[in-house]
Order: C-alpha cells, then structure tokens, then sequence
C-alpha cells in the first residue's frame, strides 16, 4: 500500500520535473538561424569559390599545374614586342595575353592548393558559398578577357571537354 | 440565447411580427453560429500555437514565413491545402459510414458548447441538466471515432477504434466522479449555478474550497485529457505503431474534420474545467474588474496550454499502462473525492 502510494507521488513529481524542463525552454533563446535572412559569419580562411583577378594574371599557369583535379583550363600566348609594356599590380611585367582562364567548379575540390603558387596572388577563394545553378555548364566560370589574335586551337582534355568561346 | 431574444425583439421592429416559431428559431441559429465560429478561430488559432509551443520548447522557431509577423497565417494556408487535396475513400471502404463518422466526430464535440456559460448571460441553452447533457454529448464522438475505424477497412484504423473505445469509455468514469464532487457543493446540474456557486473571489473556485474538489480538479484534468486523445494519452492515434489510428485512411477535409474536433474538444474540456473548478467567468478578486468572457477564455486558454505543455513533455503511456492508470489509480481516488466531498457537504 505503501508503494502504491510512493508510485502516484512519484509519477506527479516527474511530470512536474519534466514541465518545469520543458518550460524552462520554451521562456529560454530559441537557436535556429533563419537562413535566407541571417546567415553565419564564415571563418577567416574558409575555401568557397575560386576567383582570379584576371588583370594581375601573368598567364605563368603555376596554378594549372598545381590543380589535383585539373579543373583550371589555361590558354596564352605570347605578347608582341612591340605592344605596350604592362604590369601586375605587384609590379611583375605581364609578357603573356591570356585569352582562356576557366575554373571548373563541378570538378573543384576546394583544396586550394592553386591559390599557393601563384606568384601575384591574383587567384583566391572567395566567401561566396551560394553559386547554385540550372546545368552543370554554368559552373564554368571564365575570367579571361583578352581575345586570342589567330583563332583558338581546340584544346583536349582526358576528363572534360571544356567548351571554347 | 435569451439575451439574443431579448435584443432582437427590442431593437427591431420586424421581429416581433415573425411568427413564434421564427422568433425562437432566429436566436437558436444565431447562437449556434457565434459559437461555430468562436470554435473555429480557436481551431486557427489552437494549432498555430501549438505548433510554435512545440517548436519554442525544442528550443525551434516554428513557422515563420506565411503571412509575415510568426507565420500567424499557416493555419489559412493548410486549411487550404487540406481543402484542395483529393478526397479519397478506399475501394472496400463502407461508404456511408466512412463519410458520416467526421461529421459525428465534430458534432458531439461541437454540440456540447451549447451548455458552456461563456458569461453571465451568454450561453447557449442554459439546460437544468447542463453538465449531464455535457458528457452525455462528447460520448458521441467515441461512436464516430469506432466508426472511423470500422468504414476504413483498415487493421491500424480498426485497432485506433478500438483503443478509442476502451480509453474514453474507461476515462469516463473518473471523470464524471470529478464533476460529481462539485455537483455535490453545487446542487445543480446547471453549468450558470455551478458558475454563480463559485462568486466571490479565488478562493471560492472549487478548486481552492476544499482539499477534495482540489483534488478532483486534477482528476477530472488528466481523465478529460485522456477522453480527448490529447499525448500522454494519444494511443488511439499512436502515430509510432499505428500510423495514424483511426483516421490513417481519411485525407482532405475529411480528415480536417478530425483535426477540427480534436482541438474544438481540447478547447471544450478546458471550458468545462473552468466552469466546473475554476469559477468560470467569475473574477480572481470579489469586485469583477475584467469583462466575464475575458477572465473566461483566459481560465480556458491557460488550461489549453497546459495540455499542449503537457504533450511536448511526456512520452506516450502504453495501453496497459493507460488502463492500469485509469482503473488502479485515478477511479480509487475519485471514489474517495466523492465520498470526502459528500460528507463535508453534509455539513
């Protein structure tokens, strides 16, 4: 009979435990950040998309090399003598036009090993993490704005056809 | 209703020329659509707020796009979705009984709002037998809900039926033994003299009169809980073993129905709970300072929340343990509040 008793007092004694826990949350902040209106401040060094500042590019191809997954498709060619001299903003004489720098962000690993070598620090990943798109084409992004001066060689790679303008 | 006669016949002309019949009808009609109404915003309102309830103590947001401030018009928006979805009946279905069990459903929560005292003089029909027609009424809606069950042709709406059955019909008794402890102060089966009963302040409620009806408030609390399906008692519609229960098979504004009556009786039991112990529209102090609806839906909103409070914290019981709970320990106690309330009456 005892027990009996001792069971009830506890059941109604949990009850109010739990109520005062779920109570104690319902006053408290709630955590949700809503999204498309607030957004989370990204770490200093995050790897979002890639982006060259394509007036500093000295055309030097470091970072095709360095690409694991090849996904930068790189064409130059060599400026005449007698155009006139231009330079990165660091001061680095550019000697070559180049007239196809395409990033692949499909095929992108975000391990920004490209970004290391490049000797006028024209190429960074961006903070930019919503690049969304309709077909996997757009997620070819071209930087170059030089036109090439005799038509482009159709370029080959193994993996991906890049398109040519 | 008789403050709507009354109104009417003073106020305009052409009313007092109806025929008699007309001029008892009218005001019938018209209370009957304050509270059809009344019911349906709560509904609105009830399942917005439960759903920022829940989302708040889970430490969520809860809907916050439709309509701006809080998402406040996501009921509108799935009142209608639910209209607009198709309406299906499974081939062995029974029809007739499949189509009429919502409607049985919403109507015996929906008719027994016709005995709750709203104020001093809004009530519906101010019955001499108010809270026996009460419980008789909201029985209804156990027949609708087997009968759900049944038409549906369905194992898990069949087992829902079945569940409902042995729960509210076992919940009934400690329930009405609840009431009948007020009854026994009161003299009056009335809900308006079980109001007038209580005048005077807080520690009239029946509630605070006496250790008994103080206890019987939270009998009657947990079994009107248990009556109206509401989580720890939802077995009827365990979603986790039955898919839905007894209405796993409805879809559309049939299955909205369900979803009306559900909230339409969490508001009833909670309105039958403030009559009953909590003085009803009567004030906190012996000077009424607010208007009697307000201090009414207050008392009623507060308990409301409280069943919602009460859903996001505990588990649900399973059937043993529900019927154990009914018959072992809630019915004993509310045998010993009858017979504690009868003798300090005798007084």
């Amino acid at each position: 009979m005892g027990r009996y008793f001792k069971d009830i007092f506890d059941s109604v004694w949990t009850i109010l435990l739990g109520m005062k826990v779920t109570i104690k949350h319902f006053m408290g902040r709630n955590k949700t950040l809503q999204y498309p209106n607030e957004r989370w401040t990204l770490p200093e060094r995050s790897r979002m998309r890639l982006f060259n500042k394509i007036e500093d590019c000295i055309g030097c191809g470091q970072c095709v090399r360095a690409c694991p997954v090849d996904c930068i498709y790189m064409t130059t060619e060599k400026r005449g003598k007698d155009e006139l001299p231009i330079y990165a903003s660091d001061g680095t004489p550019i000697k070559l036009r180049v007239t196809q720098f395409d990033i692949d962000m499909s095929l992108c690993c975000y391990c920004n090993l490209c970004t290391y070598p490049c000797p006028t620090h024209c190429l960074l990943m961006t903070q930019e993490y919503e690049f969304a798109v309709y077909s996997k084409q757009e997620f070819l992004y071209r930087f170059a704005k030089d036109k090439p001066l005799a038509p482009p060689k159709p370029v080959h790679h193994a993996s991906h056809a890049a398109p040519v303008q | 209703m008789d403050a709507i006669f009354v109104w009417l016949s003073g106020n305009i002309a052409a009313y007092a020329r109806l025929p008699e019949s007309l001029q008892r009808l009218i005001p019938m009609v018209l209370a009957c659509l304050i509270c059809l109404t009344a019911a349906l915003l709560f509904v609105l309102m009830a399942t917005w707020g439960e759903r920022k309830i829940a989302a708040h103590m889970q430490d969520r947001l809860g809907p916050m796009r439709v309509g701006g401030w809080h998402g406040w018009a996501q009921p509108l928006a799935d009142g209608v979705k639910l209209l607009l979805k198709e309406d299906i009946i499974p081939a062995e279905a029974d029809r007739f009984l499949f189509r009429m069990a919502p409607v049985l459903v919403f109507v015996g929560g929906f008719a027994a709002f016709a005995v709750i005292p709203f104020t001093s003089s809004f009530i519906a029909a101010d019955l001499n037998i108010g809270i026996l027609y009460a419980v008789a009424i909201t029985a209804l809606g156990v027949v609708g809900i087997i009968m759900a069950g049944w038409s549906s042709n369905n194992k898990y709406a069949l087992y829902g039926g079945m569940r409902a059955a042995a729960q509210i019909v076992s919940y009934e008794i400690p329930s009405v033994l609840a009431i009948l402890t007020v009854i026994i102060h009161v003299g009056s089966l009335s809900m308006q003299e079980i109001v007038l009963a209580q005048q005077g302040g807080v520690w009239n409620w029946f509630l605070f009169r006496n250790p008994f009806t103080f206890l019987a408030f939270f009998v009657y609390f947990l079994a009107s809980l248990a009556e109206v399906n509401r989580t720890p008692f939802d077995i009827p519609e365990a979603e986790s073993e039955l898919v839905a229960g007894y209405h796993t098979e409805y879809s559309g504004m049939r299955f909205a129905f369900f979803y009306l009556a559900e909230y339409a009786n969490m508001l009833l039991v909670s309105c039958i709970a403030t009559t009953l112990f909590l003085g009803g529209w009567s004030g906190f102090l012996s000077q009424p300072l607010l208007p009697g609806a307000f201090l009414f839906l207050i008392k009623a909103m507060f308990l409301v929340f409280v069943q919602m409070w009460l859903r996001w914290t505990l588990p649900r019981l399973r059937v043993d343990q529900l019927l154990h709970m009914c018959w072992k320990v809630l019915l004993p106690i509310a045998f010993v509040l009858v017979m504690g309330s009868g003798i300090l009456a005798l007084k």
